[in-house]
């Protein structure tokens, strides 16, 4: 029953899904989307698994006083406090239990949940990334070297894209006649729009049909790791 | 002694990409912006939608890709609420929805100020990525039952006449990875063939690139900060892609300039070690 | 005139951002802390917006405000609970239920929306008459996608040996990619930066004031 019955539901639900869109007469575009709501929700409850499972973890890391165990405090308490804040006064023009709390908002000018997304959380994120400026540089500068012809191919793809996505570019080459194909911006143009798109368009088609297959392997219960490797 | 090229420190790396971004935002150095073929179909999407259509706005970014997004999103909802269309907002990211109430603040605090439910609406975000998207082009109200603000779909002056994805001119999908454009043209233009535009970071602008095709999966698609600096400049708004693209240029010269020391340093300790060997 | 609680916001962002930055000299606690605030808010920030927007939209208002017609919601309603059965051992076989649900409808979709836009539309995109369209550059861009399209499959068909005319097909399909990969990377390198001016942006702007428009 652990077994069988998940493998089957999976089944009739991509049946359901797949037939749908070949008949379109009903009930099948209904018990489709009746389906679809249900997955939507269900996918959220997957989301607060996901925090469920974040409180363990860290909640066991300062149990067993695994080395670092005080940065999970801090995990835990700012975690704590957004979702406090959020449920009791609200995000935006979404209410909270306590309403939407105007007497804190005229002093923070926001609501609190909102005042530490903008302020903190928002610049934490945006920087987490921005740090990758500077590996990219150094990455470019310790190893984009023309060793083989496919490299330098590469390395020349990467250059006149780097020049001809920017206004350098177009300063550059500005002087060319107008439409010029060795004009930067447009031979980055060119190399995005015919060699790179021939390039992805090549790995879609191969990862599609790799979906594909896995897809029909899942349907039909072949593939059963989702189920915990058994 | 060897007279092998010790690499450059990466700190001195760091720093020289430090100041090639710093300094010419602080200094204006004004070089031009053309705009390209991807960017100029996105507008003329927008520009040819006629005035009252309803159209929707998918935020599928969170703020660690702002800075590319954010400006894209801002220039193509001014666009749209210029030619006066219902800006219907939505998200398949959870910050999506933050993303687009900040750009709706910003505007009101530069004095464009849409109503709020007639000339536009914040639907919120929705989980389940291409599977809530299908049950959204078969019925739109079933999956959004109310707005942020607890107002029903049915009483959203906005949403008249919405049922499903059918009824919306064209669909924006701002995206910044999974959940996002590769779902709406999966989803939205090949299932329901609705028009589907919009922006993505320039990490996954090759990607999706090969959806801009005859079929017209894709009606353009705005790249990075460069595209949004693109659409800034045909709406004749400057923002901050604007601002950005000097820097932008500059940094990329400071890459090339690394990378093209770094091929002269392996190609130089290629031949000294190779001297180095026959001399043994 | 700006408030104090403005003020602060700026500065706690540039006190963050600097947090982050300091990664670049090395790992330390200062960082660490920052890391482990993001980690938290973020896991806060989806669970308050996963209940606002799909919990109660989607599953409590329309189960209080019309059972009858909805009361069918019950069931992901118990599908969700038994998700979250997931975090105990004992009861882990529960959350497979709701799985199969996901799982099903999503390989199912994949199935759909894979075979129709990732291959067959992309197959007919490439299905053109190469010399039909105007000047010389379009005419070599069209040649270039066809053949690109074609070898680059070859290049990932690993069913036959890459010998022969397959091979040189194949070593074809190696130089697209690679300038495919080359334009990837210049498209990366600009999002890197792109992520940075925005941070510079914020400091030397909102923080510093240095930047006027």
């Amino acid at each position: 029953m652990k077994i069988k019955i998940p493998l089957l539901i999976t089944f009739i639900t991509g049946l359901i899904i797949i037939v749908s869109e070949f008949i379109p007469a009903q009930p099948f575009p209904k018990i489709s989307t009746d389906l679809e709501t249900w997955v939507m929700v269900i996918a959220g409850f997957a989301m607060l698994l996901g925090l469920l499972s974040l409180f363990k973890v860290n909640i066991l890391k300062i149990k067993f006083k695994v080395p670092n165990w005080q940065y999970s405090i801090i995990t835990l308490a700012s975690c704590a406090i957004m979702i406090a804040l959020g449920l009791l006064w609200g995000t935006d023009k979404q209410v909270g239990i306590l309403g939407h709390g105007e007497g804190i908002q005229n002093v923070l000018g926001v609501k609190p949940f909102d005042y530490l997304f903008n302020n903190i959380y928002q610049h934490l994120a945006a920087t987490m990334f921005a740090l990758l400026a500077f590996f990219i540089a150094s990455a470019a500068y310790r190893a984009f070297i023309g060793r083989t012809a496919e490299s330098r191919l590469l390395l020349i793809a990467a250059i006149i894209v780097m020049l001809g996505r920017t206004s350098l570019g177009s300063w550059l080459t500005g002087f060319l006649p107008d439409g010029s194909f060795f004009h930067l911006p447009n031979l980055a143009g060119f190399i995005m729009k015919y060699p790179n798109t021939a390039g992805q368009r090549a790995i879609m088609i191969g990862s599609g049909l790799g979906v594909i297959g896995s897809s029909l392997r899942i349907l039909l219960g072949i593939e059963r790791m989702w189920l915990g490797g058994k | 002694m060897s007279k092998i090229r010790e690499p450059l420190d990466r700190r001195i790396i760091f720093l020289l990409v430090f100041i090639g971004v710093a300094l010419p935002i602080m200094i204006k150095v004004g070089l031009p912006i053309e705009t390209t073929e991807n960017v100029e179909m996105v507008y003329d999407l927008v520009e040819s939608t006629p005035a009252g259509s309803p159209v929707l706005i998918s935020f599928d970014y969170d703020p660690s890709t702002k800075p590319e997004i954010h400006p894209q999103a801002i220039a193509v909802i001014k666009h749209a609420l210029k030619k006066k269309q219902k800006i219907i907002c939505m998200a398949l990211w959870p910050m999506g929805v933050k993303m687009c109430e900040q750009i709706f603040n910003t505007l009101e605090e530069e004095g464009i100020k849409p109503v709020y439910g007639t000339d536009w609406v914040n639907m919120g975000y929705k989980s389940g990525g291409a599977i809530s998207l299908k049950a959204i082009g078969a019925d739109f109200r079933k999956v959004f039952t109310q707005d942020t603000n607890g107002t029903l779909v049915d009483d959203i002056p906005a949403l008249h006449g919405v049922r499903s994805l059918q009824d919306f001119k064209y669909v924006m999908s701002f995206s910044a990875g999974v959940p996002g454009i590769k779902e709406w043209v999966q989803v939205g233009h090949d299932m329901y063939n609705v028009p589907v535009s919009g922006g993505v970071t320039a990490v996954s602008a090759p990607s999706i690139l090969p959806y801009v095709n005859e079929q017209q999966q894709l009606t353009g698609l705005l790249g990075g900060m460069k595209g949004a600096a693109e659409y800034e400049f045909m709406i004749g708004v400057p923002g901050t892609a604007t601002q950005g693209m000097d820097a932008q240029s500059f940094a990329h010269l400071i890459i090339i300039i690394l990378i093209i020391i770094g091929n002269i340093n392996y190609f130089y300790n290629k031949k000294i070690l190779a001297l180095e060997e026959a001399q043994k | 005139m700006i408030s104090f609680f403005e003020t602060l916001g700026v500065w706690l962002g540039a006190l963050m951002t600097f947090a982050i930055f300091s990664f670049l000299y090395k790992d330390n606690p200062f960082y660490k802390v920052a890391e482990q605030i993001f980690v938290g808010l973020s896991a806060g920030y989806w669970f308050v917006y996963t209940i606002y927007n799909i919990v109660l939209p989607n599953l409590i208002i329309p189960l209080k405000t019309d059972f009858s017609a909805n009361f069918l919601l019950i069931v992901p309603g118990i599908l969700g609970i038994f998700m979250l059965m997931r975090i105990i051992p004992q009861t882990e076989w529960l959350s497979r239920f709701p799985m199969a649900l996901m799982i099903g409808s999503s390989a199912g979709l994949g199935m759909l929306t894979y075979t129709k836009s990732d291959i067959i539309k992309q197959l007919t995109a490439t299905m053109m008459n190469p010399f039909d369209g105007g000047d010389w550059i379009v005419i070599l861009g069209q040649t270039l996608l066809i053949l690109g399209t074609i070898t680059g499959v070859i290049y990932f068909f690993f069913s036959a040996r890459h010998k022969g005319f397959i091979g040189v097909l194949s070593r074809i399909g190696i130089y697209f990619l690679m300038v495919s990969f080359g334009g990837a990377f210049g498209y990366t390198a600009m999002a890197r930066i792109s992520l940075l001016i925005g941070r510079l942006q914020f400091l030397l702007g909102d923080w510093l004031g240095l930047i006027h428009p």
